[in-house]
């Protein structure tokens, strides 16, 4: 996400930059906020995104693998033995009829999905192939298998945890199980790591989830209609998320939530076009993945660059371990919170498995990067930094060129579909930082207004002017819930080991009933 | 043995005149007990918001709570006023399968519902809730034009 942030960041400086004389004006105030901004979260930004000492390997990226690796094996390999559970859950085949009307699994996993699907699956694959070669994508499918048990776990907790009140809302989310769950084992010091969290949420849910997307979207409008002032497509962008989460129009968001699955199966289902119509590279592009998974192809960095690429996307994806599904999710009605933890794991497989890996799949075969043809090696730019690519095009514009090689209208759709992306995720993020913020200040009409209000102003901010630093801090923001939410995580993880060996004794014997055959 | 008869409301006249033949049909059976039923359309594949998640279980009772009121209720009501034996059900879910799985359940005789209103592209394509029910009804079924 950071690589994105900072590629998308110097994008719209570039086009700011070539702006009117009004625009100066707004130009010298980002740099003096850029600057007041880096030198207060300068420090805290470099020390989240900090490598191992001698490589670029962020520690963070490894906080989330190690994780990932430890819930995988501690659950026992729980994402490959409940996978078939866990479609039969989202297929309603165990859910009581006289339930309907209910948030269905289905219903949760969608909704979640809408919050993760996105821009990283478009231009986060294309920076990390560009970087580390097509041998990235090995990486980022394990670091994606290994994130589906870190999303069973903390989606569990968030259902087994959440706030039911009596007028029959709910709210969940790591800061309700770390509160709840500590309390529960006897240990101090959950309602500190609930309220450290719950206000990293709020700064990534405006940051990350908001301005970021925003900024995104407009970066993306105007290379296709040409530049103009990007407060414009803030000020609309703030119009409609304002019409959907203060007004209540819900009809907008009915529109998108309907249009943004579509658009991902559109995604998925062009990307098969390409693959069907260079069907005789395929076998060579898996080559290229497996060769440099493990030899890197002379990509900068060699296998460590494409393992740290790789797991990199995937951790920045798929939000696995972050604990922002654990809010989405929570909103399912079940007596068996761990049926959610099953549903919950789909997502990684979801978002990266399949996603991210069509998109690195085109793109390694699509010919846009440059290989040596004496070689078969990539050929890399000046800078020894990055593959060369046809027309020197990276991240979003790297995908769009790649499924423009098979179909030529494809950019239109894509620059839609990432606009699309992005609202979803900002209605998301919304959400999950408005519970953070009832965390913190109470449930109540004024309270949620004043941050629905806050977080469409951080919209305006976001299209209109390009905050690097604030957009980094609003990573690390992100990635610092990760840190509060799996250090939570190891010690409510036998919780979830009661809950699982519990379910799995009463699914062998019968007692968990099947309500479709 | 008690007859059972489901009778399918859809809150508009069409529904009324359903309601009207099964009172009939009851009457002439004698030993009846009519099953007055509104099935609140839902599908667990939709998409919502997760605000709309975390309010759903709310919406769910207050739906439940108006159909009850407004519709299944006075329906119960004239019922019982004629001397006859009836009970409200409220459900969420596709109105064929819904009735159907009732029917099944409750080990009813018989399904009266009337000609759905719907027309134009959606029924031509997905047909009415009507003729879905008729296409694959465990019971019989009378349709009231």
């Amino acid at each position: 996400m950071r690589l994105v942030s900072t590629f998308l960041a110097a994008s719209a400086a570039a086009l700011l930059g070539s702006a009117a004389f009004a625009q100066e004006e707004a130009l010298s105030l980002d740099d003096r906020v850029n600057a007041v901004f880096s030198d207060v979260t300068g420090p805290y930004v470099s020390f989240i995104f900090m490598p191992f000492p001698g490589t670029d390997f962020p520690w963070i990226v490894m906080w989330l693998v190690v994780a990932a690796t430890i819930f995988t094996i501690y659950f026992g390999f729980v994402q490959f033995r409940f996978f078939g559970h866990a479609i039969a859950l989202v297929k309603g085949d165990y859910s009581d009829p006289n339930d309907a009307g209910e948030v269905s699994h289905f219903q949760a996993l969608a909704t979640a999905l809408s919050g993760t699907v996105g821009l990283g699956n478009i231009a986060g694959v294309a920076v990390a192939i560009g970087i580390g070669g097509p041998g990235a994508t090995f990486w980022m499918i394990v670091a994606g298998l290994l994130g589906m048990a870190s999303k069973f776990t903390e989606c569990t907790l968030g259902v087994k945890y959440r706030n039911e009140y009596p007028d029959g809302t709910v709210s969940g989310g790591p800061m309700y199980y770390m509160q709840k769950g500590f309390d529960e084992l006897g240990l101090p010091g959950g309602r500190i790591l609930a309220i450290l969290f719950a206000v990293f949420c709020i700064l990534g849910a405006l940051g990350g989830g908001n301005m970021f997307q925003a900024n995104q979207a407009h970066a993306q409008i105007s290379g296709i209609v040409g530049d103009y002032p990007g407060v414009i497509t803030g000020l609309v962008f703030a119009g409609v998320v304002f019409a959907v989460i203060v007004g209540g129009i819900k009809s907008i968001a009915h529109v998108t939530e309907k249009i943004v699955p579509f658009m991902g199966l559109l995604y998925v289902g062009a990307a098969l076009i390409v693959l069907i119509a260079n069907y005789d590279m395929i076998g060579a592009a898996f080559g290229q993945i497996f060769a440099g998974a493990f030899t890197g192809l002379g990509v900068a960095g060699g296998l460590v660059g494409a393992l740290i690429q790789g797991f990199r996307r995937a951790a920045f994806s798929n939000e696995a371990g972050v604990g922002s599904a654990a809010i989405a999710h929570s909103a399912v009605r079940t007596n068996e919170p761990i049926t959610e933890g099953f549903v919950s794991l789909l997502e990684p497989l979801i978002d990266t498995v399949v996603i991210c890996t069509m998109t690195a799949l085109v793109i390694t075969i699509s010919g846009q990067l440059i290989t040596d043809p004496e070689t078969g090696r990539f050929v890399l730019d000046e800078a020894g930094a990055a593959i060369r690519t046809i027309g020197d095009t990276s991240g979003v514009a790297l995908t769009s060129a790649a499924f423009a090689t098979a179909i030529w209208w494809f950019p239109y759709v894509l620059a839609l579909a990432v606009v699309l992306f992005a609202f979803s995720t900002m209605i998301s993020w919304s959400y999950y930082g408005l519970k953070a913020w009832t965390y913190l200040f109470g449930e109540g009409r004024t309270s949620e207004l004043t941050f629905k209000v806050i977080f469409c102003i951080f919209t305006v901010i976001g299209a209109a002017a390009s905050l690097g630093p604030v957009i980094d801090f609003s990573d690390a923001m992100i990635f610092s819930m990760a840190v509060v939410n799996i250090f939570a995580l190891y010690f409510l993880m036998k919780l979830v080991k009661r809950e699982l060996d519990s379910y799995s004794d009463r699914l062998r014997g019968g007692q968990i009933r099947r309500f479709k055959a | 043995m008690t007859v059972k008869l489901v009778v399918g409301l859809d809150g508009q006249a069409s529904g009324e005149r359903a309601l009207a033949h099964a009172q009939h049909l009851a009457e002439l059976i004698g030993d009846c007990e009519l099953i007055v039923t509104y099935v609140i359309e839902w599908s667990p594949y939709s998409f919502q918001t997760a605000e709309e998640n975390a309010q759903r279980h709310r919406r769910r009772e207050e739906e439940i709570a108006t159909a009850t009121e407004r519709l299944v209720d006075p329906a119960v009501a004239k019922l019982r006023a004629a001397g006859l034996t009836a009970r409200g059900l409220v459900r969420h879910g596709d109105v064929a399968d819904t009735l159907n799985r009732i029917a099944g359940e409750e080990g009813v005789e018989q399904i009266i519902v009337a000609r759905m209103s719907e027309g134009g592209f959606v029924q031509r394509v997905f047909g009415s809730s009507t003729s879905n029910l008729v296409m694959s009804a465990v019971v019989p079924v009378t349709v009231v034009a």
